[in-house]
């Protein structure tokens, strides 16, 4: 295979440590960047940093993909005693999204962050990216649950600073980011409290140690139960799970724009992914607790999601709030998936994860795009916003439209998926709850795109040009990646696949295998 | 009944302080006072997880007689060379392999230094580490006895250690955030803040503010 001959050609100690070093290579470029002069100089540290990350999460997945499920003793210590990375299909997968997203808008959105954060703290603000970058790797490759947590405050301390570094557009981003802080520590505090229980049940913190040994108790150890719960709940206040997500439309609508559009793209599938890690590897559906749980918790608040938080977003006068609900309704999708418990649905949930991240990237980098020229994100003022510019307007419409699920967009492909995975159990409420929540999308985004088209623009707004040509570039590279992956979906098909098949594989037999 | 609550009332007192905290945070609309209330739920967990880990009647987990390779005494006495860590292929604790680590004998294998640290061969080769080189055996559930002596297990205050330093670096970012936001609107009262937000809700106040 190529992906051999590629691994075969790079250094051994390259491949042997990319896991580690695509979580510590960013880490160690955060302090660089602060240090660093403001502005360009800062700006290229962190791009190549974070370039770096996505190269060695790549090789980390092309490992994954060539001989398997990857392991990593930080340090030397081997699990499960020492801190163990690994990784399988599905954290590489997450890994390489979220290193290869953040790593385009850290190159591509310098623009968009010289305008709107002030120029002495370029650096700062980088860096704090940077850290809520390696957060989100760390999540994906750690194998450990402690290891997990302090990764996931890692990620959650840089969010609420670089959250409230919007205030010098507005300073309703204080307290959304304050909000942001009580809520993500209250959920960080509650996984690590569930890590506790089961710590006290097991005696370990790995994770696939903490498999093999909790499984069997779960049935009966009210302990176990009540940690698996904690673990839930700490998480679904990260992703973003229906009654939880009150955080979530104060701090992507006052982020900087950059911001918004990586914590869309990412921060809460990131979160989703550690909720299947739960479910699936920790426990497995095939134990009748987790099952419980996924199917009469997480499926129905799913449903509310995708139900309430679209019909919020038909009521917004603000073009990143509507946006900020949409993905709150849509992370109602992916539980949805999540929670049928069968290989199918997970992977139309990975699918799903990948494409959202693609179209809620393309949709926010427009918007960052229209703040740095009209300075707002309100509907009305954004009226016809397509007669000064119109590249940048069409990249929105493409994103919109794969939001809605138009066929030849990627949105549509991971629809399908999740229509077919939840046919195939039967579940004829959840299409009616699919195909409801589309209908109400085709309205919101309906809705912003008639403004900005169609709509006479406000008299006494100043003529804009439209954006710079590097900002406009990786704004077009991501609206392009909606259409290609809606009419070639192998390459994220298959990964959602294999990610799909190693958490199910995992769950059958208890451990995965370990090489 | 007085020995139900007797017996745990460590998991009484963190359930209180708990509850307290997350009360707090929910009910007061000062922003000082919701991140005392957070503290108080976060250190609530980090008891719990330190009175999870006490073993009754274990002493502090630091194994008696390895502190003195830092006084250098001992260290000289037992013939040892004069830098810290020359010493052989295992690193800077030669002695300690035979000296501490026999009693357990399903545990502590030759292969394994008293920290169940694999001790690297002649060369520090990054590969040497396989999973399933190390087995916690089932003498650990007995209590961590090294030498006779029973520990507390160490494990759960070190990851207390690193939760505070989380807790610690979120305290201070929300103490920053409560400082800007004062700057910001004179006032640190959720009702305020609200109140004024409202009263510059016209768009004509907002977005220009770069």
């Amino acid at each position: 295979m190529t992906f051999e001959a590629f691994l075969a050609g790079l250094p051994p100690a390259v491949v042997h440590h990319a896991p580690v070093l695509a979580a510590a290579v960013p880490l160690l470029a955060a302090p660089l960047t602060a240090l660093s002069w403001r502005g360009r100089f800062a700006w290229a540290v962190a791009s190549t940093g974070a370039f770096s990350a996505a190269f060695f999460a790549i090789v980390t997945l092309l490992r994954v993909l060539t001989e398997g499920t990857v392991s990593y003793a930080v340090g030397g210590w081997g699990p499960p005693i020492g801190i163990e990375l690994r990784v399988d299909a599905l954290g590489g997968t997450m890994a390489v999204l979220v290193a290869v997203m953040g790593s385009l808008l850290i190159f591509g959105g310098y623009a968009s962050v010289a305008a709107e954060v002030r120029k002495e703290k370029t650096s700062l603000f980088l860096a704090a990216f940077l850290l809520c970058f390696t957060g989100l790797i760390g999540i994906c490759i750690t194998g450990d649950a402690f290891n997990l947590f302090v990764f996931l405050e890692v990620n959650a301390i840089g969010t609420y600073a670089i959250v409230a570094m919007g205030a010098s557009r507005d300073r309703r981003a204080l307290p959304a980011a304050f909000n942001y802080l009580i809520m993500g520590s209250i959920g960080a505090t509650f996984y690590v409290l569930g890590v506790g229980y089961i710590y006290a049940a097991t005696g370990t913190l790995n994770m696939a140690d903490m498999a093999r040994l909790a499984s069997p108790l779960v049935a009966d150890s009210t302990v176990v139960q009540a940690g698996f719960a904690l673990m839930v709940v700490g998480l679904g206040v990260k992703a973003a799970m229906f009654p939880l997500h009150q955080w979530l439309p104060g701090a992507y609508q006052f982020a900087p724009s950059l911001v918004s559009t990586f914590l869309a793209a990412t921060a809460t599938k990131v979160a989703i992914y550690a909720i299947l890690r739960v479910t699936y590897t920790l426990f497995n559906p095939s134990v009748a607790f987790d099952a419980l749980i996924l199917q009469w918790v997480l499926a129905p608040l799913g449903a509310l999601a995708v139900i309430a938080c679209s019909v919020q977003a038909l009521f917004q006068k603000d073009i990143k709030r509507i946006l900020a609900y949409s993905s709150v309704a849509q992370i109602g999708y992916m539980l949805i998936g999540v929670a049928l418990t069968t290989q199918a649905g997970a992977a139309a949930a990975v699918l799903h994860m990948l494409n959202h991240a693609f179209m809620k990237a393309a949709l926010f980098l427009a918007l960052a795009v229209l703040v740095l020229r009209y300075r707002t994100t309100s509907l009305d003022s954004l009226a016809g916003a397509a007669r000064t510019a119109p590249w940048t307007v069409a990249a929105f419409a493409i994103g919109g439209l794969s939001l809605i699920g138009i066929p030849l967009t990627a949105g549509f492909i991971s629809k399908w998926a999740l229509l077919e995975a939840v046919l195939a159990s039967g579940w004829l409420w959840a299409v009616i709850v699919i195909s409801v929540g589309s209908l109400l999308a085709v309205l919101y985004v309906g809705r912003v795109l008639d403004v900005m088209y169609f709509k006479p623009p406000p008299a006494d707004r100043a003529p804009v040009q439209e954006a710079p040509p590097v900002l406009l570039l990786t704004l077009w590279v991501l609206a392009l990646a909606n259409l290609w992956f809606g009419v070639d979906a192998s390459l994220t098909r298959g990964l959602a696949d294999a990610a799909a098949q190693a958490i199910t594989d995992l769950a059958n037999t208890g451990l995965g295998s370990v090489q | 009944m007085g020995e139900f609550f007797f017996e745990r009332y460590n998991y009484f007192a963190v359930i209180i302080l708990m509850m307290g905290g997350l009360y707090v945070v929910f009910s007061s609309g000062n922003m000082i006072k919701r991140l005392v209330g957070l503290g108080l739920f976060q250190t609530a967990v980090f008891i719990f997880y330190i009175t999870l880990g006490k073993v009754s009647g274990g002493t502090a987990s630091i194994i008696p007689g390895w502190d003195v390779y830092g006084h250098g005494k001992d260290y000289a006495d037992a013939g040892h060379g004069a830098a810290y860590g020359t010493d052989g292929a295992a690193g800077g604790y030669p002695a300690a392999t035979e000296a501490v680590a026999t009693p357990d004998a399903g545990v502590a294998e030759p292969a394994l230094d008293p920290l169940m640290r694999v001790v690297p061969e002649v060369d520090l080769n990054p590969y040497r580490v396989r999973p399933g080189d190390l087995q916690i055996g089932p003498g650990l559930a007995d209590g961590p006895q090294v030498d006779g002596v029973l520990y507390t297990n160490p494990l759960p205050s070190v990851l207390i250690l690193t939760a505070i330093v989380v807790g610690v670096a979120t305290l201070s970012v929300g103490l920053a955030l409560t400082v800007r936001t004062r700057e910001a609107y004179g006032s640190i009262e959720a009702e305020d803040i609200r109140t004024a937000d409202a009263d510059s809700a016209d768009p004509a106040s907002q977005g220009g503010r770069a």
